[in-house]
């Protein structure tokens, strides 16, 4: 198969894909650094080079809003934010999850105020993790590209029926370039077909409410389809890796091992930092050392299975967690991955590291001070340490 | 291991430093290369100092931090060599390329005992003769792939091209392939 390539950047990536995907509507407000898919898409619509409604909205609240009225009307929806537009919609995410609208999100991962910063972040995404969306990271413009597409597809695939979100750090990938590997539009219709749910949907022949009053008698059922919903998701979103793998002639899986099959230590990671994390454990097998990395792509629903089965037999795991969090008993991702293999054999200590907040670097040789350092922890014996790493005290 | 070549390249904000380390990664890519092209992300004022980076690798990699250690430091503006450290991090045996006019001899005073290959171009002079402007960004680019040979001329002219269409792009593609021939 011959394949194109192209310079892009991460926000780039999101809009060229989204253009092949064609949506309906887009109702989408800029925000820093996710403007620039904005940006690129409304010039799509202007030229006239997609079919989609374009609606120009004055706050995330309402782009969210009108995303779920239009997916409400059987439409394929997208938009895209980030942290301060994120927390906006906030209200409006569980209207869309409660609702079974298969809307698509882009979220440029960016640190909240305050103090105010425009810096990757993963803090906005991670606090959505209990809103019923499906929820990915990417850690490139090439996997930005390759979520957008197929998000798509485990979002309104007839079990799942849910919306879902990827992200993409601010800056180190929205707007960096990278080499991208394009897909073409007859390959996108092929992996896609058009989409025009009528299922519980307005249509002008048929009376139906939404968004009805709905007290003690229903609500737990509701909320409890979609947590089977969220369970089926896990096996759809593995089904769409697959053939989104067997499509593109690129590996694409809920999970990224890297080098794990012997590794008596492991760095667990999502996002860009994964990707440094890779050249970490390059530089230390060149020591010597056995050490892997693990990359976790899809967030919720959390694949605790394949997170066991990646870290079993590893002595200790250092988890890089770029997402704030204060007073809890680990950092975000590490209360997760705990919860995931408590009482399992064969599992790894957890050495949680807070890292990167506004857009701090966290450098190649401070990933290889992690690895002593929970080297350290582990032979003292300590199973579960958190630090926060890379800040001036 | 193939080694992952980093580039900086140090001007103000306005003379397309950004478009520089973005053509110039468009290039590598053109010619089969893996990049991670950036600007320094800081709140960009027309005149104040700014930097972009290009890191290029005929092999994949991963890794996405700053640039703190470049092999190739290219300078846009010769006034900044009074006002920044341009030389900071560069790797001993590292080389500058440097928009200047005067004697090549005359430039070492900036870079006192930094172990590195200074090269210069006159690219303020090329640009304005060539494109009408004092918009050197693209002038060392030209001056760059000669001395480090890290793109072709034929692909940094053809993703030029791509940029700037019509005359515009024919002056910019005569600017670099005189920076090309000038370079010293």
């Amino acid at each position: 198969m011959s394949r194109e390539v192209k310079g892009m950047t991460g926000d780039e990536a999101v809009a060229w894909a989204a253009k092949l995907v064609n949506p309906d509507v887009v109702a989408a407000y800029p925000i820093t650094p996710q403007t620039i898919i904005v940006e690129r898409y409304s010039d799509f619509v202007n030229n006239g080079e997609v079919d989609t409604s374009f609606i120009p909205v004055e706050s995330e609240h309402s782009a969210m809003s009108a995303c779920v009225g239009a997916s409400l009307t059987g439409a394929r929806v997208f938009t895209a934010s980030a942290s301060a537009g994120l927390a906006l919609m906030y209200e409006i995410l569980y209207v869309a999850s409660g609702m079974r609208c298969p809307i698509v999100l882009a979220i440029a991962n960016r640190a909240f105020s305050a103090p105010i910063n425009i810096h990757g972040e993963c803090t906005d995404q991670v606090v959505c993790r209990d809103t019923s969306w499906v929820s990915l990271f990417g850690e490139s413009a090439q996997e930005a590209y390759d979520e957008t597409i197929l998000s798509f597809k485990i979002a309104e695939h007839p079990d799942v029926m849910l919306p879902a979100m990827f992200g993409i750090e601010g800056f180190i990938v929205t707007h960096a370039l990278e080499r991208v590997e394009t897909l073409s539009k007859q390959q996108v219709e092929d992996f896609l077909p058009e989409y025009r749910s009528t299922k519980y949907r307005f249509n002008p022949d048929e009376k139906m409410t939404f968004g009805s009053l709905v007290l003690q008698d229903y609500y737990m059922e509701i909320k409890r389809q979609q947590e089977e919903a969220m369970q089926r998701a896990y096996t759809v979103t593995k089904d769409v890796m697959a053939e989104f793998s067997e499509m593109s002639g690129r590996k694409m899986e809920i999970i990224e091992e890297y080098q794990l099959e012997d590794a008596d230590y492991a760095f667990v990671s999502y996002g860009a930092t994964a990707g440094n994390a890779k050249a970490v454990v390059d530089r230390l097998r060149n020591k010597g050392e056995k050490v892997g990395a693990l990359k976790i792509r899809l967030y919720r629903p959390f694949p605790s299975l394949d997170v066991q089965e990646a870290l079993s037999g590893v002595k200790a795991a250092s988890i890089l967690d770029r997402s704030a969090t204060f007073g809890s008993p680990g950092t975000i991702m590490q209360t997760d991955i705990a919860t995931a293999l408590y009482g399992k054999e064969n599992v790894p200590t957890l050495h949680g590291y807070i890292n990167g907040l506004g857009g701090r670097v966290l450098t190649l040789p401070e990933i290889e001070d992690i690895y002593e350092k929970t080297k350290d922890y582990h032979d003292v014996g300590m199973t579960m340490t958190t630090d926060w790493i890379g800040y001036r005290t | 291991m193939v080694e992952i070549t980093d580039v900086r390249i140090n001007g103000r904000g306005g003379q397309g430093a950004v478009t520089a380390s973005r053509l110039l990664a468009e290039a590598a890519i053109l010619e089969g290369s893996y990049v991670h092209a950036f600007p320094n992300f800081g709140p960009e004022r027309a005149g104040a100092p700014v930097t972009s980076f290009a890191r290029i690798c005929p092999e994949p990699f991963t890794e996405k931090t700053e640039v703190y250690e470049p092999h190739i430091v290219v300078v846009i503006d010769p006034t900044l060599l009074d006002d920044v450290p341009v030389a900071d991090g560069l790797k001993p045996g590292g080389i500058i390329v440097v928009n200047y006019e005067g004697l090549k001899e005359s430039l070492q005073k900036y870079f006192g005992d930094t172990h590195a290959n200074i090269y210069k171009v006159a690219g303020s002079k090329i640009a304005m003769e060539e494109i009408g402007r004092n918009v050197p960004n693209l002038v060392m680019l030209g001056a760059l792939i000669k001395i480090t040979k890290i793109v072709k001329l034929e692909s940094l002219v053809s993703v030029t091209k791509n940029r700037f269409r019509g005359a515009l792009g024919e002056k910019n593609v005569s600017a670099i392939k005189r920076a090309f021939e000038e370079v010293e």
